[in-house]
């Protein structure tokens, strides 16, 4: 099996040539998507743990404390622990619930998680599907997660459950549209929708430098509407502890809570990863234009940690937002957006255009 | 235009609060051998109690076994929720007099506010807060503690 860390073709072929030569067409597709779908399992859990812990450490560190040092050294498995703890757990029923709907709930917020992370390309030839309408295909699956956050609230008999779905909703329906806008202007200087094709557009500058002024404003309107959109604070008031107990999933527990946790994690890391791919390249590394011996030496550090190295910045900028700014209140978010993100998003969208047309970009 | 010009300046500006914000946060991130907390247990022998902290109330003693109470009782008057017992004897004099004297000085820790009236009450300053706080025990009849101890006796020159 020919591994090369720089670029996963080689392995992703060999495999499939593999399986081709032992088993017939249907069996070797079959086994393929076992495959890749035991390999997202394994990463969206093991990553949902990291996450979790690093969430605890900077967080601890922002506010001059320690974090979780008791299990293992430094904490280390204090995420382990919590989630064996989880899964221990008893799953209860609320009374007069719609037993249907409020188990069917988690199951569509973790599969439109899975949905959208099974597009992003990890590295080069890391990436299970690449359609010609990516980008669209992220923001159209990513708003079907709503459905079960307002499935969870709706179904839980409790007020608090529904009125946290409520809010939830109304928060993810008006900055769906920030991150949609967001997402164009830079498909205007991308020229397509296919994620591919944006990475590969990056090969000589990242879009972020190449579109300079609208590039940086889109970027940064994206990552406060990505923050909006996976419930985290500042704009986390769908899960108001004072007010709403833990918000749409207060009647969860056990495995289907973990669902919710894991996969609001999981949307941290794929709000990360849409901007890095589309404005910090995805997984190309650092390029200048015609730097040719600079190119090479970023070159020497492979796609992978460059992916990671990008994603992992810009989750540090937003754990920076949650632990920084005070919360917002319903009316404050709902102005912020459609007051400020919108007006600015939508003038930011005719200055991309001018820039594009006018070829005022690198 | 001027509401145009009011808009920009509203946004830069609450860009320029988050940015504040952001870097006090920042300054806290990029500093993380700084803390505020501490790792208890392990700690203990480093351990530094302020002194006006207030852990239990206790009648310090000197070498000889004297103390200053008096048994005067203001400690018990003074406690707002009965956490202070005082009983007294009649001690006989060489000349023949009575005099008042501590028997017991009960205190209930399990009871106490650590409010500190009663050792701003006390006329000749017999008790004191103290810094111990690990107060946990198995038996709650443990927490009633007997201030003075057996066999001690009044500090000489100390009146009430």
């Amino acid at each position: 099996m020919a591994f090369n860390i720089y670029d996963f073709t080689t392995l992703t072929k060999s495999i499939h040539e593999g399986l081709s030569s032992q088993f017939s067409p249907t069996a070797t597709l079959a086994i393929e998507w076992t495959i890749v779908g035991l390999a997202y399992l394994l990463f969206v859990a093991l990553f949902g743990l990291f996450l979790v812990y690093a969430e605890r450490k900077v967080c601890a560190a922002f506010q001059q404390r320690m974090g979780p040092m008791r299990v293992g050294p430094w904490g280390l498995l204090q995420t382990i622990a919590d989630f064996i703890k989880l899964l221990m757990k008893e799953l209860i029923m609320p009374k007069n619930a719609d037993k249907f709907l409020y188990n069917l709930a988690p199951f569509i917020v973790i599969i439109v998680t899975f949905m959208v992370i099974s597009v992003i390309p990890f590295a080069p030839g890391l990436a299970t599907f690449d359609f010609d309408i990516g980008v669209f295909f992220v923001t159209a699956v990513s708003s079907v997660g709503v459905i079960g956050i307002l499935l969870a609230g709706w179904s839980s008999n409790n007020k608090y459950s529904l009125i946290g779905a409520m809010r939830s909703g109304a928060q993810i329906v008006s900055y769906e549209l920030s991150v949609g806008l967001s997402l164009i202007t830079m498909i205007i200087l991308a020229g397509t929708m296919q994620i591919s094709g944006i990475v590969e557009g990056q090969r000589d500058m990242w879009f972020i430098f190449k579109g300079h002024v609208p590039a940086v404003i889109a970027f940064f309107v994206f990552v406060i509407a990505g923050t909006a959109e996976t419930n985290r604070g500042p704009f986390d008031l769908a899960e108001a502890e004072s007010e709403l107990t833990a918000g749409f999933h207060t009647e969860y527990s056990g495995i289907k809570f973990a669902f919710f946790f894991l996969a609001e994690y999981i949307n941290l890391f794929i709000v990360a990863a849409m901007a890095t791919t589309v404005f910090l390249g995805g997984w190309m590394p650092l390029h200048f234009g015609d730097f040719d011996s600079f190119n090479q030496i970023m070159d020497l550090m492979p796609g992978l940690f460059w992916f990671f190295f990008k994603v992992l910045g810009v989750m540090f900028l937003m754990m920076w937002f949650k632990w920084t700014f005070p919360r917002l209140r319903v009316d404050q978010i709902l102005n912020l957006e459609w007051k400020y993100l919108l007006p600015i998003n939508l003038f930011n969208i005719l200055l991309m255009a001018a820039v594009v047309l006018f070829g005022l970009h690198f | 235009m001027k509401s145009i010009i009011a808009y920009i300046t509203e946004i830069l500006k609450g860009i320029w609060t988050l940015l504040t914000g952001m870097k006090v946060t920042a300054k806290y991130f990029f500093t993380p051998w700084k803390h505020v907390t501490q790792q208890y247990p392990e700690n203990r022998k480093t351990l530094k109690i302020a002194e006006r902290f207030r852990g239990e109330v206790i009648m310090p003693h000197n070498e000889n076994n004297e103390h200053k109470c008096t048994g005067c009782g203001i400690c018990e008057i003074n406690c707002p929720n009965g956490s202070i017992e005082i009983i007294t004897k009649s001690l006989i004099l060489e000349d023949g007099k009575k005099k008042r004297a501590i028997d017991q000085h009960i205190y209930h820790l399990g009871m106490c506010t650590f409010c500190n009236l009663c050792v701003k009450a006390c006329p000749t300053g017999a008790i004191v807060m103290g810094q111990n706080f690990e107060h946990a025990v198995w038996d709650r009849s443990t927490l009633t503690k007997v201030l003075n101890q057996p066999g001690s006796k009044i500090m000489e020159g100390v009146k009430d």
